[in-house]
């Protein structure tokens, strides 16, 4: 059937936060009222991009967006705008900002944005097969399939220089191509949709608003290592990347996309769903192998490393969310288009998530190599009320510490290291001055504390025992010899804990006791803490 | 425990015959139907599985989505990640408290509302947040959290 309008609703789960589900119920439910049921559909997209009012719904072809769209509002837009044709101004995005579709590139204020992994995302309806297809979706697995060997394939993955997204930067290329010179009949491809560090939610958005292109890269992966099964491991807080994704594998199954000899080919590639159940630890890849394995989400040894023995001790490739995302159009334009993005050493984009006390919050992508000035300030929108910048946690608790003297380092994989810092997954938690030092160091140490696996001594303990010294200092009781064991126990963990987990786990802790020192001392000399908002506050008003 | 819940169980691990080692999707499953794990149900799926009760119990033990005592109809996981404690998740715990009448891993007397806090649910662009069983919500202070409760009081 043809329609000559389309509205488009974003439907992700920050959106249905906000009520976009009604949203779009009423849409239909005056849709069908005023008779134009035949004439106007309604589609669920995925994210529209950082920091934009909620519900979000874009009127297409006229490109009007009308933004923060409630409920009550809905008739009037129905009755006026898709009924009479006459635009209404007053309930359109303020600024008056034109929607424009060109590849690859999202024309918004966000100038700085360049999409490639959320190329689709809000432009196309996720649970529609045809809409994916109808830009370029599959021509990548086609390519692959009808004009290259599994050799090739890796070759140009290789030469992309495609590094992993989950947050190692492990080059993709390579994974790929240990895991197609193992040994083995079987081999498997598998999804980390396990995306548990705090403050970031990329992968969710890519899995609600694209699945389809994670399973065009897992049988773009397949095909080059030698595999006929993938599964996708995703956290059970997202149900409707869940639900997405089954739809998706279903429709890719009917249209021949997944199965038996894939166009026509003697490739046979099947996905399956796992679905986690509330576990941190099971993002690092050989936990989150034992987790589909059925068996509790303990870290193995390493080496063998998965591309030797990973699943059922078969050779596995393990890519995240975001990498796989740019399979298809590395395929499709070749490494050097890819290269032609970033930096030298670290090509292509990334996305980052905004998140704390930023005034705008969400996701963006945008090249390799972006400062952290330029995310927080220009994109972000600046710090919340105001208040002056105490840091930028990178890559959730796990990752790195950047403190305002480092907001001019361009943020690529090889760069942060050099300060002790580290990109990670994306996530920027963004803290204002107005928070206490002790306060903050002790929520990344209490998150740590309750996602330890406890196999470990050092991890297991070792967190329990900054969160206990923690408490100490921000009740009073802290002493200088606190803050001297704290570092020792960091320092011991980060060398003898069994998994990457547990040796990240002290690291922001480490990087704030270097230096926020001063604040530290504060509060074991001084018993006060100078932001206040430490339990130390209440002591201090009953002091003076 | 009734005969026809264990026709039950039987039922969700023969669905899963065909996979290699669904232990975590039959307690998920299992989980679903009777909203926690108890002890004797944890060893029946062990008997019919043909594995370890020490295995069955330490999986079902480990995720924090498994609940091995009796819950709420409604489970509320309140985020106190970083990103929504910067924003105020601990005014956010102590509504919930305070509406509830609960502390944290606590199910109300009338079986309605269990209360547990979570880590990152990665909806932290709408920070703070909570799920209720598998809806999100976001953006939460104190007018929002009994507007919220309201809904599932009903």
């Amino acid at each position: 059937m043809f329609y000559r309008t389309h509205v488009l609703v974003e439907m992700t789960s920050s959106s249905v936060a906000f009520g976009a589900a009604q949203v779009k119920e009423a849409l239909e439910r005056e849709i069908e009222r005023v008779g134009l049921k035949n004439e106007v559909k309604v589609l669920e997209t995925g994210s529209f991009g950082a920091s934009l009012p909620s519900p979000f719904v874009v009127i297409y072809p006229d490109n009007v967006i009308y933004a923060p769209l409630r409920v009550q509002d809905v008739r009037r837009v129905v009755e006026e705008h898709l009924l009479k044709g006459r635009v209404v101004r007053e309930l359109m995005l303020a600024g008056g900002l034109e929607w424009k579709t060109s590849e690859f590139a999202f024309p918004f204020p966000l100038a700085k944005e360049t999409r490639v992994v959320l190329r689709n995302s809000g432009f196309i309806d996720p649970l529609n097969i045809e809409d994916y297809i109808a830009r370029d979706g599959y021509m990548a697995l086609a390519k692959v399939l009808t004009e290259m060997t599994p050799q090739e394939v890796i070759e140009v993955i290789k030469r992309s220089n495609l590094l992993g997204r989950g947050g190692a930067g492990f080059p993709t290329g390579l994974k790929w191509e240990f895991t197609y010179k193992a040994e083995g009949q079987e081999k498997y491809v598998v999804c980390n949709a396990d995306e548990g560090e705090p403050g970031t939610f990329k992968d969710r958005l890519i899995l609600e608003g694209d699945p389809h292109s994670i399973l065009e890269a897992m049988a773009i992966a397949g095909y080059a290592v030698g595999a006929r099964e993938g599964y996708i491991y995703v956290r059970a807080e997202y149900p409707q990347s869940i639900r997405h994704l089954e739809e998706a594998i279903r429709q890719a199954g009917e249209y021949g996309f997944l199965g038996e000899n894939i166009l026509g080919s003697q490739f046979s590639f099947w996905v399956k769903i796992r679905k986690g159940a509330g576990a941190y630890v099971c993002g690092e890849e050989t936990a989150l192998l034992e987790s589909i394995e059925g068996k509790r989400g303990e870290p193995r040894v390493k080496p063998p490393y998965p591309p030797q023995k990973g699943l059922w001790g078969k050779p596995t490739v393990i890519n995240n969310v975001e990498t796989l995302a740019n399979i298809p159009p590395i395929i499709l334009r070749g490494p050097e288009w890819f290269k032609s993005i970033g930096t030298p050493t670290c090509p292509g984009t990334k996305v980052f998530t905004l998140t704390g006390n930023v005034n705008n919050l969400g996701l963006i992508e945008v090249p390799m190599g972006i400062t952290l000035r330029e995310l927080i300030f220009e994109i972000g929108g600046g710090v919340r009320g105001g208040h002056g910048l105490k840091l930028v946690q990178t890559g959730g608790p796990s990752g790195g510490t950047m403190t305002p003297d480092l907001l001019d380092v361009p943020m690529t994989f090889d760069t942060l290291p050099k300060y002790n810092s580290a990109l990670g997954s994306g996530a920027l938690t963004v803290v204002d001055d107005t928070h206490c030092i002790v306060d903050v160091v002790k929520s990344f140490g209490e998150f740590f504390l309750h996602e330890s696996c406890g196999k470990c001594t050092p991890c297991r303990i070792g967190n329990k025992r900054i969160v206990e010294i923690l408490e100490k200092i921000s009740e009073g009781k802290g002493t200088l010899d606190h803050l001297e064991e704290l570092l020792h126990l960091g320092r011991n963990m980060k060398m003898t804990a069994f998994c990457g987990l547990g040796q990240a786990a002290p690291n922001p802790l480490l990087r704030c006791l270097e230096f926020f020192r001063e604040e530290f001392e504060t509060h074991v000399k001084e018993k006060v803490c100078p932001a206040g908002t430490c339990q130390l506050k209440s002591l201090q008003r009953t002091v003076r | 425990m009734e005969e026809s819940l264990y026709r039950e169980i039987e039922e969700i691990i023969e669905k899963y015959r065909e996979e290699e080692t669904p232990l975590l999707c039959v307690l998920q499953e299992v989980q679903e139907k009777f909203h926690y794990l108890p002890r004797n149900v944890l060893g029946y799926i062990a008997k019919k599985m043909n594995v370890p009760s020490s295995t069955v119990y330490g999986v079902a033990t480990f995720y924090s989505f498994f609940e091995t005592n009796p819950v709420g109809e409604y489970v509320i996981r309140v985020c106190k990640s970083t990103p929504c404690h910067v924003q105020g998740a601990f005014n956010v715990l102590q509504a919930l408290k305070r509406e509830l009448g609960l502390k944290e891993g606590e199910t109300s007397k009338d079986g309605k509302f269990t209360l547990e806090v979570t880590s990152c649910l990665g909806v932290c662009g709408v920070a703070p947040a909570m799920m209720i069983n598998d809806v999100t919500y976001g953006n939460l202070n104190d007018e929002r959290v009994r507007e919220i409760l309201a809904l599932y009081r009903r």
